[in-house]
């Protein structure tokens, strides 16, 4: 509602404006993809802004250039997870979290200071893992485009009078004039 | 009243918006009896037409009963007419509508000054589409307001029932339009990309126009089974080659015409790579256009032959190989449908029983379910083919 607020300030006076919104053509599952989407963008301009924080946080240092390939690597996820293509999308975050948890799980050793947050990215990123790939295969599911039964149209021509009768009829039989100007 | 209303990208409500008012006198009010979900209503859903607003109702194929009329009507619509809507907005006087260009109108379009930025020059007002165009709030509703309704509207003939007389507001004159365009001959060849609903008008005029055969072009058996009972030779581009049938059926010589009916969203799929380049220069927006089907028909399209574009394109389109285009010496010819021209000869096709357009009608529903019907219309769910909506 607050975008119609808005765009009602430049609309034309007298148009008429939304009062009452009602139920979106998105789903709940198309909105979630779209969260999981800016989620990944976010995640992706912190990986590669600041990938020291991430590292030190992880116990990861030196690892600063993988993260910032990670980070490039979310970014488009999310776009793609945003567009149109959002099922595409998802998997990709599905195939990218599978990678985030092999680069995590090296961080888990003994003497790695930081083990209990790498332990707790390791359960983020498994629950994320999780959710896009719910997510990614209930898209999949609502958007299918049918289960391979189409219905046929054959008896459907359009002319009422047969199609032998129509062909070329509009050029055999004189028409009335196609007129250029309004006629009221 | 309640309205279908665009909210952003594959964000379509029904809401209950305001009533519309009589702005000018020239203006009507028309109680919405059927409207329709056009192709290029998803090219909106999808966002891919720049300057649609959130609040904005959607719908350009109408029809109704006038409900009331502003002071300048001087007899030419009455109160308790039935009329069904061009999706164009006219004047009616201006030079291009007097020349017979009706969407090229000089005087409709409210955001001219947009327009001409855009375009270089202004084009008719257009109800339910971009802000490019008027931003005129559109026909899914329960009502609509109708400028310049003294010249724009079509009145109904007498016991033609709402599903013959809705089409004559769009996709009958672009399919009709298309096929005139092609400038027939009894020998040529018409190829037809894309079997939604301005592709079977578009077959059934080419017929009615005397091409000696009609292809179609389409992968959905739905769409082609329809194509097929048109009088069109289906081709499944996803199991053959277009390419390689088109010259088969023309001994080697390619389609003398060519229409595109698939505009800007043509099928992405991973055997079309050009496609998939398309859609990821779409997805950055570096190219608001994915042209494959008019890059197929510039190659198989006979030399000297017309092509024809009543598909929409929004803005830019990359890689057309226009140095083809111009060794072959093709003719382009495009643009929104200048419905007014071709509504008498078209209603004298329905009424005299030569045409049926209501045969493309797979799915009616009430306006309420709008919303959903946008997303099966989409996904191409239940072989949907063309939406009515009552309100």
């Amino acid at each position: 509602m607050a975008m119609t607020y808005l765009s009602d300030l430049v609309r034309h006076e007298g148009d008429p404006h939304v009062i009452e919104t009602g139920q979106s053509s998105l789903s709940a599952v198309d909105q979630l993809a779209r969260m999981l989407g800016w989620f990944s963008l976010g995640l992706g301009a912190v990986e590669l802004l600041a990938p020291g924080r991430v590292t030190r946080a992880l116990g990861m240092e030196g690892s600063e250039k993988l993260v910032r390939a990670f980070g490039a690597r979310e970014i488009g996820a999310g776009i793609l997870t945003l567009s149109l293509e959002k099922e595409l999308g998802l998997w990709s975050r599905v195939a990218g979290d599978g990678v985030d948890l092999a680069a995590l799980f090296p961080a888990m050793r003994e003497d790695n200071p930081k083990r209990d947050n790498a332990t707790l990215a390791m359960a983020l990123v498994a629950g994320i893992t999780l959710l896009d790939f719910l997510t990614a295969r209930s898209v999949r599911e609502q958007h299918k485009e049918g289960d391979g039964m189409r219905r046929d149209y054959r008896d459907r021509s359009g002319y009422p009078q047969g199609i032998e009768a129509a062909r070329g009829i509009a050029k055999s039989q004189p028409q009335p004039e196609r007129h250029d100007q309004v006629r009221y | 009243m309640k309205a279908l209303v665009w909210h952003g990208k594959e964000d379509i409500r029904c809401d209950t918006v305001s009533d519309p008012e009589i702005q000018d006198p020239r203006d009507a009010i028309v109680k919405v009896s059927s409207c329709a979900i056009c192709g290029s209503d998803l090219h909106l859903f999808h966002n891919f037409i720049p300057a649609m607003m959130p609040g904005d109702i959607m719908g350009h194929e109408m029809m109704g009963e006038v409900v009331e009329v502003g002071g300048g009507m001087d007899g030419r619509l009455r109160k308790g007419e039935r009329v069904v809507i061009p999706f164009t907005i006219i004047c009616g006087e201006c030079h291009q509508c007097k020349r017979g260009n009706f969407s090229v109108c000089e005087r409709t379009n409210r955001n001219k000054h947009l327009a001409e930025k855009v375009f270089g020059h202004t084009t008719a007002g257009l109800f339910g589409y971009t802000h490019l165009t008027g931003g005129y709030p559109g026909g899914q509703a329960e009502y609509v307001r109708v400028p310049f309704a003294d010249a724009t509207h079509i009145k109904v003939p007498d016991g033609m029932p709402d599903d013959q007389a809705l089409f004559l507001s769009d996709i009958l004159p672009t399919g009709w339009q298309a096929a005139v365009h092609c400038d027939i001959e009894p020998t040529d060849t018409v190829a037809i990309w894309g079997c939604g609903p301005v592709g079977q008008m578009a077959i059934r005029s080419a017929v009615l126009l005397g091409a000696n055969q009609v292809v179609a072009i389409d992968r959905l058996p739905d769409r082609l089974s329809m194509a097929e009972a048109g009088g069109a030779i289906p081709i499944n581009f996803e199991q053959e080659s277009v390419i390689e049938r088109l010259n088969e059926l023309t001994n080697g010589k390619g389609p003398e015409k060519c229409i595109d009916c698939v505009g800007l969203e043509s099928h992405v799929t991973f055997s079309q790579p050009d496609g998939v380049y398309d859609r990821a220069k779409q997805m950055f927006m570096l190219e608001s256009d994915r042209p494959h089907a008019l890059r197929e028909m510039i190659y198989v399209c006979q030399p000297a032959g017309i092509i024809s574009i009543p598909g929409v394109y929004a803005g830019l389109s990359d890689k057309i190989p226009l140095g083809m285009a111009m060794n072959k010496g093709l003719t382009f010819r495009m643009g929104q449908t200048h419905v007014h021209r071709w509504t008498d000869e078209l209603k004298h096709h329905i009424e005299a029983g030569r045409l049926d357009p209501s045969f493309v009608v797979t799915h009616k529903t009430k306006l309420d379910n709008g919303p959903e019907m946008y997303k099966v219309f989409r996904d191409k769910q239940d072989s949907c083919i063309k939406v009515v909506l009552t309100p």
